[in-house]
């Protein structure tokens, strides 16, 4: 027998020859397991992030082997370390410059709050300027807690309606930020 | 060309400018003086340009706020002597409400970030300087950082007290 696991099918119908499910649970499936991670990675976070991609931990096993570090085609925004206010501007731009579907995750105390900088020039939490769907917790997080977040994000796109975008309370949270 | 320490160089100041200039001692071994800003730009051109001290290297421009003082705002000067190998510290106290005092980018273009600098964490304006905008921080931010009047950290903050970390 070989270790090899294989990802279980979805719930759905199954009979001689044939299998039936939804189409939001095929989609979601193979979305969360081909994710596309953007890595916005500013400082400490980010080297942890590094071991996280390294063999040891090797998050390609999640599908996600293609960083990009454009917004095209990225799925996931992780952004890991200290935003300043300087560089939230930026940050809001790559998020708008990814396509729908698109999720965030906030790597580290810095990113989901500002962390040990409680001042002026740092921004207190990156989702005071763009939505956040996972929060890791960690100054800085271990690659077990970036794995885990990851597939806490799994989790969100496996069970993530095709029509959930096209909702108003989504219109609504975008139309908080200011983005339409 | 003899040799310059700090006991010449204080000769030197008070020969030239007599009154106009304070000394406040030499801690560490550094020269410090206290001057207005009146008199600033003329004290840094004769540092700059007088043969016998040959200041010519400006090593910063910073500010410092105390605010028990009555002129609670003072710029301060570096220089360094490259050719006696002597620095000096050189003092102007502005009063809060008018903190202006003239730039000293005609002597040192390197001046300009250090001035850029100064006003964008303590709000000094430097009249005449070519482009006083800030260098660090956003644009659009309407403080001076730096200054005392601000709390260490913003009182209307609930979501870093104690008691949500168990201490």
């Amino acid at each position: 027998m070989s270790d090899v696991q294989i990802v279980n099918a979805p719930p759905g119908v199954e009979g001689s020859g044939f299998f039936a499910t939804s189409l939001d649970k095929a989609i979601g499936l193979a979305r969360s397991h081909s994710l596309w991670p953007l890595p916005f990675a500013t400082s400490c976070c980010g080297i942890e992030f590094m071991a996280t991609m390294g063999s040891h931990y090797d998050l390609s096993r999640f599908g996600a082997e293609r960083l990009s570090f454009s917004p095209r085609q990225a799925d996931l925004l992780m952004v890991m370390g200290t935003i300043s206010k300087k560089m939230a501007p930026v940050l809001r731009q790559v998020y708008l410059q990814m396509a729908e579907p698109r999720w965030v995750m906030a790597v580290g105390a810095c990113a989901s709050s500002g962390g040990i900088f409680d001042t002026y020039s740092v921004l207190q939490g990156i989702d005071e300027v763009i939505p956040v769907d996972v929060y890791v917790p960690g100054c800085p997080p271990r690659p077990e807690a970036i794995i885990d977040g990851f597939m806490n994000i799994q989790k969100l796109v496996q069970t993530e309606s095709l029509r959930r975008r096209d909702t108003p309370e989504y219109q609504e949270l975008l139309a908080k930020y200011g983005i339409q | 060309m003899g040799e310059l320490n700090n006991e010449l160089l204080q000769q030197h100041l008070t020969g030239k400018f007599g009154d106009q200039i304070k000394l406040e001692g030499e801690p560490y071994g550094l020269l410090t003086v206290e001057t207005s800003r009146d008199n600033i730009i003329e004290l840094l051109t004769y540092l700059k340009k007088d043969a016998a001290l040959q200041f010519i290297y400006l090593t910063d421009i910073t500010a410092i706020q105390y605010p028990e003082q009555e002129n609670s705002i003072g710029v301060i000067y570096h220089l360094h002597s490259l050719r006696y190998n002597v620095r000096i510290r050189v003092k102007v106290f502005l009063p809060e409400g008018d903190v202006r005092t003239p730039t000293a980018t005609v002597l040192w273009n390197g001046a300009n970030w250090m001035e850029r600098e100064t006003y964008d964490y303590f709000g000094v304006n430097f009249e005449g300087h070519p482009n006083l905008v800030r260098i660090l921080n956003v644009d659009d931010m309407t403080v001076f950082p730096m200054r005392k009047e601000y709390p260490l950290e913003d009182p209307n903050r609930v979501d870093k007290k104690d008691f949500y970390f168990g201490r």
